[in-house]
């Protein structure tokens, strides 16, 4: 007995505690919410307390497994998703209007999923292998692994998924030093590209972004959903309308309010105060990843906590933004608060890998 | 290769990390930043707009509609009530196929070709989301069969409403007037009016009659529920109430009864009638014959009905009491000599002596008498009882039509009585101004003549008539006709009187007036006008017989009206009131193409005078008329 004891703290002595507490505190707003929201349906707070549970879990794997061996996963996962996504490209299922599913027989699943950590793990493990000498060539090489899955999600089409795996495949050639040139090169470039950009977006894409400038155009369409998330977060006003009592959400007037729009929910019913509060949080997540990104010991490792703790910000604030109108509506759910297993895993594995690198301090092995 | 340069390298890029990971920081606070800032400017600078928003989702309000309000006679017998019956409604929005769906309930219920006319042109006058009537009334078994059959029948409903029900008949058609579906032309008036909210709820508005003219204190005030709704729409629970006020309920003047025996009196002639209460111009009878059934229109006439109503060329649908205007011939005689007394152009004792004709200095037009070879001597007093023209050619010039316009104003002819009915005609009263005016041409001598027997260019309805007579009854007070004495809040329980409204005194010299009067009593006895109309009266009637001209007589010929044919006969006008020495009720009536006014008008003054002051009434005259329980 006390070698299975002795094993279960060896294995917990992984967690980060600063990191574990600010995701339970997070993880515990998002049940209240997660409650009201559905109207304290039973079912709906099982599934999430289940989903929660199955997330620490893996939190608690991942934590456990040392980052060199993770650097190595991180070229078959890329390959894997990559040839996945010419899948789905060629076989994939068309589900409104957009070829993002691949069906496997027993599953369904969108590859682009997998792209989100796979494709930091390839750029990590690239530049860990060629730490010390990077050079021009490499940042060619990162941004042509940035590029192909990029390219394929973009053609699905999913504008939302594919800006956000490019955003940390960004981040990561950003931390690993992509020069300045370079980058407010691309930005230059981006902007003046921006027309034709407009060109190759599809009807719905452009819909959002002019309902996002008009939410009042399509006040019933696509503008509803804006329109009704504003209000809700207005009418919280400072100190919000209280747990349970927030007319919006509770009359059904916020779509997708456990999942999608559950800041709608949460700044109704908790206010400026509340969203305060929300964002502080996850700042701290941010603060702590950047801080075990600093004292990391290996490249993998920095490259890695840095962009998780950028990414999982820029999905906070990609929802937040949308839900408070300042965003086109695209399907991204709030980190550690909405509903949703897929996400949640993905979020805590991402957290655990946070772990990993805080605890285990030893260097890597070439 | 140089150990030492990776080496560097590696502190290097260690270096730049460390760097980058401040610029990361940083990018993540200006998110953040720009994150509250978004927050504070909805949650904080426009929580007021959004919370306002918030409560408009969630606040829906319910409009009550008030109970319209009861009218009633004068001694509490329903003239218009509500009743909640059945009605068969469609939405032609839900409806899949219109067509289909008429033939489908056309299957399981009667739904008769007027019917359908009527549903078709309602339809066509509203939105396609509005329920439109098809079928009132429903019997038990229709709603039955029709529930049973709903579910195949989308957007047709079965709904419980109140109606309006006129059970006074015809004869009351043009007092009461009739309610009407809300249309575009009413909804534009009452957002003009602000009124607009109050009818939220509402299908129908007073279109004639008192329904139109009291309408607001009928109508009462919309109620309304607070309801918490979802997003669907449903309501979730009630968060406050504003009951609705019903209407008021009205109590005329009028007498329902006084008024069939009057309408019974007209036999089978058409024409006017009105009775008023000459001390409070409380309208006691207002017969328009022919009348038309009030309630074909309350839940819309169809087209056919309504072709025939209005294209009629009796005009049931003219009030002839306060549109139909006529010259009151001879009617107009005791203001004239009223006039010439007060004006000091003549003493009652002045005689003239009547050839049969007049003419004006230095012409030769003969201006006759309706009595050939004329009246003989005849003072004012026999003026008036034999009706004599030739006296008032005379008096008329010497008068003078200006000083005529402005005595006869006093009476109130030539404006609205102001009587509390929409639509009533002012008349003509003539002036040499007026004619300039509408014609650019000088006042001839002639017409001046004319005027002074109530003929030319002098038009009055039997309104002006009965109020001007009002004042010879009443001795010089001007009081406005009234049909509503007291409104009451059927909640409360009592009546709160409407007050008559006065314009004032004429001043009148008493004895003047006396004679007058004396005048119009002569009519009434052996040799007057109308004596045979006042054979065997327990009480004293004063009258004056007039006739309307509907066709010019030429110069020289004669008008016989054996030889017209009846739609080109006179007018036949008649005033009076009784008690002649202290009266209570005044009568003007008018009957188209009766000849002359002492043998048709006259009986049913008398009618009317006998009913009122000794409650005999004809024989054959029955009502049905159920009293309200007060």
């Amino acid at each position: 007995m006390p070698r299975i004891s002795h094993w279960i703290v060896r294995r917990l002595s992984h967690l980060d505690g600063i990191l574990l507490t600010l995701v339970l505190v997070l993880l515990g707003i998002s049940l209240a919410v997660v409650a009201s929201a559905s109207g304290q349906s039973p079912a709906r707070i099982s599934g999430h307390l289940i989903n929660i549970g199955l997330a620490l879990g893996v939190m608690v794997v991942m934590a456990n497994v040392p980052p060199h061996l993770l650097s190595r996963v991180g070229p078959p996962l890329f390959f894997a998703g990559v040839v996945l996504l010419i899948g789905v490209a060629l076989f994939g299922e068309v589900r409104n209007g957009a070829r993002r599913w691949l069906n496997l027989g027993f599953v369904a699943f969108q590859p682009s999923e997998l792209l989100k950590l796979a494709l930091p793990l390839m750029l990590a493990w690239y530049f860990q292998r060629n730490e010390a000498v990077l050079r021009a060539k490499h940042f060619l090489v990162g941004g042509a692994l940035l590029l192909l899955p990029f390219l394929l999600i973009l053609r699905q089409p999913d504008l939302g998924t594919a800006m956000m795996i490019g955003a940390s495949g960004f981040y990561l050639l950003f931390f690993a030093g992509l020069p300045w040139k370079v980058i407010l090169g691309g930005a230059t470039l981006g902007a003046a590209s921006l027309p034709v950009v407009w060109g190759l977006m599809h009807d719905y894409q452009q819909r959002r972004v002019l309902t996002l400038l008009d939410p009042t155009s399509d006040p019933l369409g696509a503008g509803y959903h804006t329109i009704q998330s504003t209000i809700a977060l207005g009418s919280g006003g400072l100190f919000g309308k209280g747990w349970m009592q927030g007319t919006q959400s509770q009359l059904d007037f916020i779509p997708e309010r456990t999942t999608d729009f559950i800041f709608a929910v949460f700044g109704e019913e908790f206010g400026y105060v509340g969203a305060i509060l929300l964002v502080v949080l996850y700042l701290a997540v941010v603060a702590r990843g950047l801080v075990i990104a600093a004292r990391a010991p290996t490249l993998f490792g920095r490259l890695m906590a840095a962009t998780l703790s950028l990414n999982l910000f820029t999905y906070a604030f990609v929802n937040m933004g949308m839900v408070s109108g300042i965003l086109p509506v695209v399907g991204v759910p709030l980190p550690l608060m909405s509903y949703g297993g897929t996400a949640l895993i993905t979020l805590l594995l991402g957290i655990g890998i946070l772990m990993s690198v805080a605890t285990h301090r030893q260097l890597m092995t070439r | 290769m140089n150990l030492a340069t990776p080496l560097k390298n590696l502190d290097r890029e260690l270096a730049r990390f460390h760097r980058r990971l401040k610029v990361g920081a940083a990018f993540v606070a200006l998110l953040a930043i720009a994150l509250l800032a978004r927050a504070y400017y909805l949650q904080i600078v426009q929580h007021e707009h959004y919370i306002q928003r918030a409560e408009s989702n969630r606040i829906s309000r319910v409009p009550t509609t008030p109970n319209r309000g009861l009218i009633l006679d004068r001694n509490g017998r329903i003239l218009a009530e509500n009743y909640s019956a059945y009605t068969l409604e469609l939405t032609r929005a839900q409806t899949e196929n219109l067509e289909a769906t008429l033939a489908e309930v056309g299957k399981l219920i009667e739904i008769t070709p007027g019917q359908l006319r009527r549903f078709r042109r309602l339809l066509a006058e509203s939105h396609e989301f509005e329920t439109v009537p098809l079928k009132s009334r429903l019997t038990d078994e229709e709603v039955a069969v029709l529930a049973a059959n709903r579910y195949r029948l989308p957007g047709v409903e079965v709904k419980a409403r109140l109606f309006r029900n006129y059970q006074a008949g015809p004869g009351m058609a043009h007092v009461l007037g009739f309610i009407g579906r809300i249309n575009d032309g009413d909804l534009k008036r009452l957002r003009e009016d602000g009124r607009e909210q109050n009818y939220k709820g509402s299908a129908y508005i007073g279109k004639t009659g008192l329904e139109q003219s009291y309408e607001t204190l009928l109508h009462g005030r919309t109620g309304f529920d607070q309801m918490e709704t979802d997003a669907s729409g449903r309501a979730v629970r009630m968060l406050s109430r504003i009951p609705p006020v019903p209407g008021r309920d009205l109590r005329l003047h009028l007498d329902v009864e006084l008024q069939a025996v009057a309408e019974h009196a007209f036999g089978d002639y058409l024409g006017g009638l009105v009775a008023l209460d000459p001390r409070t111009g409380g309208v006691l009878a207002l017969v328009s014959k022919p009348g038309f059934d009030p309630n074909l229109f309350v839940d819309g006439i169809d087209p056919e009905t309504w072709k025939l109503l209005n294209e009629s060329p009796e005009r049931p649908m003219v009030n002839r009491v306060l549109r139909g205007i006529y010259p009151p011939g001879s009617t107009i005689k005791p203001f004239m000599a009223l006039a010439g007394l007060e004006l000091g152009l003549r003493k009652p004792a002045d005689t003239i002596v009547d050839p049969g004709f007049y003419s004006l200095p230095n012409s030769r037009h003969q201006f006759r008498d309706w009595k050939r070879g004329g009246h003989g001597v005849v003072d004012l007093r026999r003026s008036i009882s034999q009706s004599c023209d030739v006296y008032y050619y005379r008096l008329a010039v010497d008068m003078g039509i200006d000083r005529m316009h402005d005595y006869l104003a006093q009476f109130g002819l030539g404006e609205k009585t102001g009587i509390d009915l929409d639509g009533e005609s002012s008349g003509l009263l003539p002036s040499r101004d007026w004619k300039q005016r509408r014609f650019k041409q000088p006042w001839y001598p002639g017409e001046t003549v004319i005027a002074g027997i109530g003929q030319g260019y002098l038009l009055t309805t039997p309104l002006q008539l009965a109020t001007a007579a009002a004042i010879l009854a009443n001795g010089g007070e001007r009081v406005e006709p009234r049909l509503v004495q007291a409104v009451r809040d059927p909640r409360a329980h009592t009546w709160q009187p409407l007050p008559g409204g006065v314009r004032g005194q004429m001043a009148i010299a008493p004895a003047n007036l006396a004679v007058v009067r004396q005048g119009m009593m002569d009519v009434m006895r052996p040799g007057g006008t109308a004596a045979r109309s006042a054979a065997g009266a327990p009480y004293t009637i004063a009258g004056k017989t007039g006739t309307a001209q509907v066709v010019g007589i030429k110069q020289g010929a004669r008008y016989e009206a054996s030889r017209l044919s009846r739609q080109y006969r006179d007018h036949a006008l008649f005033i009076a009131y009784a008690p002649a020495e202290n009266p209570t009720i005044v009568v003007a009536v008018m009957v188209e193409n009766g000849g002359h006014g002492g043998s048709t008008a006259a009986p049913i003054a008398r009618a009317v005078f006998d009913y009122y002051l000794t409650g005999k009434r004809p024989g054959e005259l029955k009502l049905e008329v159920e009293s309200a329980a007060d």
